[in-house]
């Protein structure tokens, strides 16, 4: 195996050492953190008022977790830690009730995150020479932009094309003889069964690798793309609130995915009762950011389900790895990478009186990309046997829906009735894409 | 004037046959009925003899249906009538919206229903009228 490093010190820093550099970094985000309206109210509550408080890792387990929810509740800037002149990058998502989330970057973050990537890359064995081709979409979606320094970083030729458009996408790989991809599982696989539309297959390319994130996938899905395309797949893992792509990554074993502890406290925890699960045992993952100051996130619980590997590596990293993603503890939709909460779509069909008060929520998957249609019930008592303004409600729907969870969908009018109803917790959303 | 039902409808199979059947369990006939598609759903329109009960017996069944009031125009089955009432509507500037006809055998006579855009601007009825038509109402059509 051709194992490199990019920081071989902190890559295969003894444990001790790397709960050391923890303790000192979370002391440091400590201390930013209480520069926050929403963690000035929350830390002195458990004892912690100064960063001297945290006298050892322990000490971490006094702070209540944070969830998406405080996100939303701070908004715009609950959580910003630093003033805003020192901000370089803004990165948002839109949230369930409508109030979206902000991420602030300092220069300094991104430089920390960028070197994460850098780390990342370089663990699969890619680095100068390598052509990549970046389709994960760019904006506010931090898989594009992140991954982007990462490689510039690194020193591999990048190609910033985002998603999308097929036939582009192969006329550049043949082109620039891209060797490296980053790309969505279902993308690949769709880009695999449009090859023969344009002559090609994989033998008239020269990809050597592939980095697959964004989106949960099966082992089997890996191994089956990497036998058609004949390259190496490796599992890429982040979140926007632990600043994007490269929070854990898999090295050249492909045996799960490195958490970069000195970036990043992982605990697994029972999502119910709140209580550290053993390792090996899968439970919610909860992470502590140590590398970003302007918005400092302690304990976040990620809603993903893994699991933790505590036996080595034999890469020689120390870095303790996380199992591939197996479920979520809530009903969050994926739909081509934007997170879409079933209670973003509710609220938004509840507040149109012409629908009734059932629906469904269909997503299915259509030449690689996800296709989310919304199934409502009009409501009898306004109906006016008009054709033009069934048209103008299908409208209206799409327009308040997309303003929300910003993606488009197709919308179908259904009889009062005769959606499926449900007795207690309705079971809204019908998912037939195909699992990868 | 005559009153027009229309039911939004699925399109699937068996949807208008329970139209009809709700209908038939009440006695109501059904005189004339078109339907417009619009891909997952669609709009039956009937002309039935007596429109608010029918009205009343579908929305009981959760149906949603609402009643229009549409132009009933009669001639006598022959060439280039319809021509010519369309003619008078298109140098009046008025614009069909929806419109279906057949042609009842027994008495030779030709129904259209017809529904206009903005039928306020213009009195219709009398146009239709001065054109040798004749608008009849609900009460009229069946004794056709």
């Amino acid at each position: 195996m051709d194992i490199r490093y990019w920081n071989q010190r902190l890559e295969t820093l003894p444990q001790p050492e790397l709960r050391q550099l923890q303790l000192e970094r979370l002391r440091e985000v400590v201390g930013y953190a209480l520069q926050t309206p929403f963690y000035k109210k929350r830390l002195p509550k458990v004892g912690i008022s100064s960063p001297e408080d945290i006298r050892s890792l322990d000490d971490l387990k006094r702070i209540p977790f944070t969830v998406k929810d405080d996100l939303r509740q701070a908004f715009p800037k609950g959580l910003l830690a630093v003033d805003m002149e020192k901000v370089v990058r803004i990165h948002s998502s839109s949230g369930t009730t409508g109030i979206p989330t902000v991420i602030y970057y300092t220069a300094d973050d991104l430089d920390r995150w960028t070197d994460l990537l850098a780390r990342s890359i370089v663990a699969t064995g890619a680095g100068p020479g390598d052509v990549f081709q970046n389709m994960m979409s760019y904006g506010l979606f931090t898989g594009g932009l992140g991954m982007h320094y990462g490689a510039e970083r690194v020193g591999m030729a990048v190609i910033p094309v985002g998603g999308g458009n097929t036939q582009r996408q192969l006329q550049i790989m043949r082109d620039f003889r891209t060797t490296v991809l980053h790309i969505t599982p279902s993308y690949l696989l769709h880009i695999h069964q449009r090859m023969p539309e344009f002559g090609l297959t994989p033998a008239d390319l020269n990809l050597k690798k592939a980095w697959m994130g964004a989106e949960p996938h099966s082992e089997n899905t890996r191994l089956k793309l990497q036998e058609l395309f004949g390259i190496d797949i490796y599992n890429s893992y982040g979140l926007s609130e632990m600043n994007g792509p490269g929070v854990a990554f898999e090295c050249v074993y492909k045996n799960d995915l490195h958490v970069w502890e000195d970036g990043y406290i992982i605990e697994i925890i029972d999502p119910r009762t709140g209580e550290p699960v053993e390792d090996g045992r899968e439970g919610e993952v909860v992470f502590t950011n140590l590398i970003r100051h302007a918005l400092p996130l302690l304990r976040y619980r990620t809603r993903d389900l893994a699991f933790l590997h505590p036996e080595p590596c034999p890469c020689g990293r120390t870095a303790r790895r996380m199992s591939r993603i197996t479920g979520r503890t809530d009903d969050m939709l994926i739909i081509n990478g934007v997170n879409v909460f079933p209670s973003q779509i509710e609220e938004v069909l509840m507040s149109i009186p012409e629908v009734g008060t059932n629906y469904q929520i269909h997503l299915s998957r259509h030449e690689g990309l996800d296709r989310l249609t919304v199934k409502v019930e009009i409501y009898s008592k306004l109906f006016t046997g008009d054709l033009a303004a069934l048209e103008a409600l299908k409208n209206k729907i799409n327009e308040k829906l997309r303003a929300s969870i910003t993606i488009n969908s197709r919308i179908e009018l259904h009889e009062p009735g005769s959606l499926p109803a449900f007795e207690g917790k309705a079971k809204r959303v019908v998912d037939e894409r195909e699992k990868l | 004037m005559a009153k027009q039902i229309t039911v939004f409808l699925e399109n699937r199979p068996g949807r208008i046959q329970t139209i009809s059947r709700i209908l038939k369990e009440k006695g109501l006939n059904i005189l004339a009925f078109s339907i417009q598609d619009r891909g997952e759903f669609g709009l039956m329109k009937m002309i039935v003899d007596k429109p608010d009960e029918a009205q009343l017996a579908l929305a009981d069944r959760g149906m949603a249906c609402a009643l229009k009031e549409v132009f009933a125009v009669t001639a006598a089955d022959q060439p280039g009538n319809l021509e010519m009432l369309t003619t008078a509507l298109a140098e009046n500037n008025i614009n069909i919206k929806d419109a279906y006809g057949f042609v009842s055998t027994a008495d030779k006579r030709g129904i259209c229903y017809l529904e206009v855009e903005n039928p306020q601007n213009v009195d219709v009825g009398r146009l239709i009228a001065e054109h040798g038509f004749t608008l009849i109402a609900d009460k009229d059509l069946y004794d056709l």
